[in-house]
């Protein structure tokens, strides 16, 4: 029996879940500020109408934005790959259908991974 | 024991149950927009003309009514992640769950309510 006296998910009580259910709230914690903060500084602060390349370029110059971007791609796309797999878990009854939803998700989410911290780190800015 | 079609109409759940479902549609609606997102990041690696063509997508009125959802569905998803960890680490404050909630709404309004209206000032010209 699990206890269940949570808001969440009840805390699985050892093992790779256990593991899944910590990372979530710790990676949460850190999206509070990595991601509020890049709402504020791209969508608020500034916005798609000053965003440019040259905004991005300029902005991936320094060392300090590319971590941020980099740390916040892969805790942001772990909480969120995390959080499907749990839903499908929950939602999809069917066991054919189950394997399969998460053999696509873990292939896609491995690929948007890999896509997502190429651009970050090998961004190299053109004509100056 | 099984749920019976008319029970799903005529249950009404309290506010961890809203929070729930909030939090995993919001969730699923953040996770959507960040692999468009990184999709159309991907363009700067193109140069100068096919991002600034990518950019110019999201400048259209619908996507920067979806921007404003957007960043609804991850300050709530914020807010209530706070309270999910509260509630779990520490399981006394149970006792206060509907406070909590109603902090969570609360907080969701102050902060929102201002934001929303500042990004959307370009309806206006």
């Amino acid at each position: 029996m699990k206890a269940m006296n949570g808001a969440g998910r009840a805390r699985p009580e050892s093992g790779m879940e256990l593991y899944a259910w910590l990372f979530m709230r710790v990676s949460g914690i850190v999206l509070l500020f990595l991601a509020v903060g890049h709402l504020l500084i791209m969508h608020v602060i500034h916005n798609v109408e000053t965003i440019d390349y040259h905004f991005v370029a300029h902005r991936f110059m320094t060392p300090f934005w590319r971590t941020y971007d980099l740390v916040m791609l892969w805790l942001a796309l772990l909480h969120g790959l995390n959080g499907a797999r749990t839903l499908i878990e929950d939602y999809v009854g069917v066991r054919g259908w189950r394997v399969f939803s998460l053999a696509s998700l873990y292939i896609l989410g491995f690929i948007f991974l890999a896509l997502g911290s190429l651009v970050i780190l090998t961004f190299q800015p053109v004509g100056g | 024991m099984t749920i019976k079609p008319h029970q799903y109409l005529t249950y009404r759940g309290k506010a961890g149950m809203w929070a729930w479902i909030l939090h995993r549609l919001t969730g699923v609606g953040v996770l959507v927009f960040l692999l468009a997102h990184i999709l159309d990041t991907a363009a700067i690696g193109w140069g100068p003309a096919a991002y600034n063509r990518m950019i110019e997508l999201y400048r259209m009125p619908v996507f920067r009514v979806g921007e404003v959802a957007l960043a609804g569905a991850v300050l709530f998803h914020a807010l209530n992640g706070v309270r999910i960890i509260i509630l779990d680490f520490w399981p006394e404050t149970m006792r206060a769950e509907k406070k909590l909630f109603a902090g969570v709404v609360t907080l969701f309004a102050v902060v929102y309510l201002p934001m929303a209206i500042y990004m959307l000032r370009f309806l206006a010209h």
